[in-house]
């Protein structure tokens, strides 16, 4: 067994900032991380890092704005946190040497980016998350702060009191991808979960296949409730076959939308009037969907965004990295070709159930980053606004695990305050949904006393997850977790997509359910102990499946359209009904359904709910 | 030798329901449905490439490198031949993942970000080092072989020990270390553009290991730094932000033995990086500045 202070688990900015932050504070602090920390899925992000940093702007404004970009679905402490915290974070960004561009005298540049009312977008290039990722990791090894990389973690120890609120985490357990040997890593003071987003629910996304919300699924079914998954940003211009995304810088410098008739659809087919391919994201995402759907899609499967109007010098000056992406990812030249583009998953907005220092209900236990929802971008992620998120929220969290004393938290979590209780109207089961199942296969509930010592707790943790590692690996017939994947894949992007109607997510459960009881059956066919990507990716096929049940209830159940969530039956926000975030905790394998309250007081002010518009 | 045929051997064997699946008769039954079901796609699978290549559609042959330390019959490395069916866009490392989940789950390979940015799939590609996720197979021709990186211990079918490669990045102190810092928390150090373009395509290093793996040196002599790791230190030494007393340092850390006069300037990395970094000039440049400091002393 290791043992350390704090424990890590995810090395992508979050992780990162988290262990740093733990660090200082003095605490003997280290990562377990599936992938080498370079390699994180953080490093993929383009467009920069939101910061109030000027005189004329102040972070009142920058959390004015994105209260307004959540649609009023985020939590006013939460979001002041995140602007308060911001420009020192990027300071300190700049002061460990990150690469940002420069303005003429030397000081750190911003742009301007959708919905913010002055340009504090600070990046750098076209490669911001590469540099954050590179810059973070560079004062990692300074510090000699350990690694353990290519090590996935499987499961978490937490006690198993009645109510999550008493249960206690102690560790967590991981899988040596190199050896295949089963440890335990106590923890003793607090597991910080920082493992990134679940793309992966979806068949067609931005995200790197490694975003399987891993740390989502194991909060969740060790008691922490998974707040407001309905939410899911789509990207409208992404290569269609990988996924890469092409920024809307090709938007902004003139680049036409057009379906397979040479049809300028935006205008032509009267789907914004005004704005044309300007228009926000979801919008241009639905209209892509829509020519799609009615046969005027390029192999109905796309459209094309052409930019070759613009002229070569012009794309070569402003949109040189585009062209390479084209060309690399999808063989497209983009100075004699259109590219064809269709939209994507992009962004997870909700998570696990954190406060804004990344506290969550199980004592800990806590969660940063894109995995956590605290909640900062409510039902809509402002552009630029992820990245602060993982630096500050990071840091908080590391701090607050590490032991050193912050402010406290306005936020609640776990069922304390004011919350309302709700039934799920599912068609089929969810969750373990009855059928016995194979708890060991399933890295179902940990069978360990709730009084157990922290030693015996984990002992008991790493068996349980041996014995889950044999089973997948024993027995003569079963199914691929391929096939399992596809299919929860391929329904999510069917029915749970841009597009959402009671009967396709009512489908979607149907299928949920189906592909649930194929995985009871599941069977890694490489029997290799030496880096079985097999075995892993079927256990994360697993918690794919927790994840896209997750995000289906959450859009069944909230009847109004929201920020990212647009339901077919109820085209409007509802703020009478809904001001509130979707919970949904796992409850011993019968899901369970609970609302609570918008936070709309900040420290000043109260945010008054104004139309969305721009 | 093949691994051709899509028709997994635990599909021959009789379905016996496995442990306590007999106490649910309806989840077994949707277990075998849904087997049944497997099959018959993959028999459909098969026939649809088989058709394919009658129709004389377009498949790709690719040639993967095959190892396992402890599994029989994969002791000895082979090649393994995979027909893949493609698509305009099809790059070598959508080729691995079609092969890896409709033909043979243990095929192994790093991959992540599938952008060229997480450096995860170096692969050596009819024989040069490149990411799979960045080269498309229409630049290639048949059969696409595919290996580890070479030069370095390979640890099951593609993936090879990055370990040797990290300790080199992490000799030459890979991290900020300005002689000063700004007192304020909210002050900028500032840095010119010009000075942020000297470093900018240093900084885009995504650690894939193709540079040096295609190093002569680096295979000759062990403990060379290898082009990754003085291009690090290269994005340090020149970044005005840290201050002349820490350049020195830096300077002398590349000189050593096994530092920048071991580079021969072959430009074999400069040739393979796939972010375009001109890793030879950044080794001549340190060169130059490191006699520039020596001359000083003297
Ligand atoms: C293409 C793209 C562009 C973007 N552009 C921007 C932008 O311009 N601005 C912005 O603000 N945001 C942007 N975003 C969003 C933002 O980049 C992400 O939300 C953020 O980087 C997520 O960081 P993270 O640290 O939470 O997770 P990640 O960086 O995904 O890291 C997750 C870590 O967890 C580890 N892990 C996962 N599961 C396990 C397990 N079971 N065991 C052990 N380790 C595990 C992984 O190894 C990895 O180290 C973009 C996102 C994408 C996809
Ligand atoms: S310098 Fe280029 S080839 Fe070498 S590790 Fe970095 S990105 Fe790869
Ligand atoms: S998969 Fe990330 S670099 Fe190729």
């Amino acid at each position: 067994m290791y043992e350390h202070d704090v424990i890590v688990v995810g090395a992508g900015g979050a992780g990162l900032r988290a262990a740093i932050a733990a660090d200082e504070a003095g605490a003997d602090v280290a990562i377990v991380s599936k992938l080498h920390p370079v390699r994180s899925h953080t490093g993929a992000a383009e467009g920069g890092i939101n910061a109030a940093l000027r005189d004329a702007d102040s972070w009142e404004d920058h959390a004015y704005d994105t209260m307004k970009g959540s649609d009023y679905l985020g939590d006013a402490p939460a979001i002041e946190t995140l602007c308060q915290d911001s420009p020192y974070e990027v300071i300190q960004l700049e002061h460990w040497g990150m690469a940002f561009s420069r303005e003429e005298d030397g000081r750190v540049s911003q742009r301007p980016f959708g919905g913010l009312s002055f340009p504090r977008t600070t990046y750098a290039g076209a490669e911001t998350g590469h540099q954050l990722l590179h810059t973070l990791y560079e004062q990692l090894v300074k510090r000699g702060i350990q690694v353990y990389d290519e090590w996935y973690v499987m499961n978490l120890a937490v006690t198993d009191e009645e109510r999550p609120e008493d249960r206690h985490c102690h560790g967590v357990v991981a899988y040596d991808v190199q050896t295949s040997e089963v440890a335990g890593f106590k923890a003793r003071d607090g597991v910080i979960l920082a493992t990134g987003g679940p793309g992966q629910a979806f068949d067609h996304t931005t995200n790197a296949v490694s975003c399987t919300g891993d740390g989502q699924a194991m909060a969740y079914r060790a008691g922490v409730p998974l707040e407001d998954m309905e939410f899911i940003q789509f990207h409208p211009t992404t290569l269609p076959s990988t996924g890469v995304l092409i920024s809307e810088g090709v938007r902004g410098e003139g680049g036409i939308l057009y379906n397979e008739e040479g049809e300028r659809f935006m205008y032509e087919r009267g789907y914004a009037n005004n704005d044309g391919e300007l228009a926000s994201r979801d919008v241009v995402s639905r209209a892509e969907l829509t020519e799609v759907n009615e046969g005027r899609g390029i192999e109905d499967e796309y459209v094309h965004l052409d930019m070759r109007h613009l002229g070569e010098d012009r794309i070569m000056d402003r949109l040189e990295n585009i062209l390479h992406l084209a060309e690399d990812f999808e063989g497209a030249d983009g100075i004699e070709e259109p590219m064809p583009v269709k939209p994507g998953q992009h962004y997870a907005m909700g998570g696990i159930e954190t406060d804004e220092n990344g506290e969550t209900c199980v004592g800990g236990l806590y969660a940063a980053g894109e995995c956590a929802c605290a909640s900062v971008h409510g039902a809509n992620r402002l552009g630029g606004n992820a990245l602060p998120e993982l630096i500050v929220l990071g840091k908080r969290a590391g701090y607050h695990a590490a032991g050193k004393e912050i402010e406290e938290a306005k936020v609640e979590t776990g069922k304390r305050g004011e919350y309302e209780t709700a039934t799920i109207d599912s068609p089929v089961e969810l969750g373990e949904g009855g059928s016995p199942g194979d708890a060991v296969a399933d890295g179902g509930a940990v069978a360990a006393g709730g009084s157990a010592d922290p030693d015996t707790l984990l002992e008991q943790t790493v068996e349980s997850e041996r014995q889950r590692v044999d089973e997948l690996q024993s027995g003569e017939d079963g199914i691929h977790h391929s096939e399992v994947r596809s299919k929860v894949q391929e329904t999510m992007t069917d029915h749970v997509n841009v597009f959402r109607e009671e009967e396709g997510l009512k489908q979607a459960l149907r299928d949920i359910r189906e592909a649930r009881d194929e995985y009871e059956n599941v069977r890694v066919m490489d029997p290799s102990k030496t880096f079985n990507t097999d075995l892993l990716q079927t256990i994360e096929t697993q918690n794919l499946l927790d994840l896209a049940e997750a995000i289906t209830v959450g859009a069944l159940a909230r009847k109004e359209f929201r920020g990212a969530h647009w339901r077919a039956e109820a085209q409007e926000r509802k703020d009478d009904e809904w001001l509130k975030h979707t919970l949904l905790s796992w409850n011993d394998g019968s899901p369970e359904l609970w609302y609570r309250p918008v936070i709309l007081e900040g420290e000043n002010k109260t945010y008054e709910p104004k139309v969305r518009s721009y | 030798m093949s691994t051709q045929p899509p028709q997994h051997e635990h599909e021959e064997s009789p379905a016996d329901g496995v442990d306590d699946a007999e106490s649910t008769p309806p989840a077994q039954q949707r277990r075998e449905d849904a087997k049944a079901d497997k099959r018959s796609r993959d028999a459909q699978r098969q026939a649809e490439a088989d058709d394919a290549a009658k129709r004389d559609e377009p498949t790709r042959h690719i040639k993967v490198f095959r190892y396992d330390p402890e599994i029989e019959g994969k002791q000895e490395p082979r090649f393994d031949d995979f027909h893949v069916p493609f698509e305009k866009g099809m790059t070598v490392l959508d080729a691995l993942i079609y092969a890896r989940d409709q033909y043979d789950p243990s095929l192994t390979f790093r991959h992540s970000c599938r952008q060229a940015v997480c450096g995860s799939d170096a692969f050596f590609v009819n024989g040069d080092q490149r990411l799979g996720c960045k080269t498309q197979l229409s630049e290639l021709d048949d059969p696409v072989r595919i290996e580890p990186l070479p030069h370095q211990e390979v640890v099951k079918d593609l993936v090879v020990d990055m370990d040797h490669f990290y300790e080199e990045m992490e000799a030459v102190d890979p991290y900020f270390d300005p002689d000063e810092t700004p007192d304020g928390e909210l002050e900028e150090q500032r840095q010119s553009r010009e000075n942020r373009e000297k470093v900018k395509m240093s900084t885009r290093c995504i650690w894939c290991g193709a540079c040096f793996s295609s190093c002569n040196i680096a295979a000759g002599d062990n403990q060379y730094l290898g082009p990754a790791a003085l291009n690090k230190a290269y994005r340090f030494a020149m970044d005005d932000r840290e201050g002349e007393s820490r350049k020195t340092e830096r300077l002398e850390t590349i000189e050593q033995e096994h530092g920048v006069w071991r580079c021969q300037t072959q430009f074999s990395c400069t040739n393979v990086c796939p972010k375009d970094i001109p890793l030879t000039e950044h080794i001549q440049e340190l060169k130059r500045e490191a006699v520039k400091k020596n001359l000083k002393f003297w």
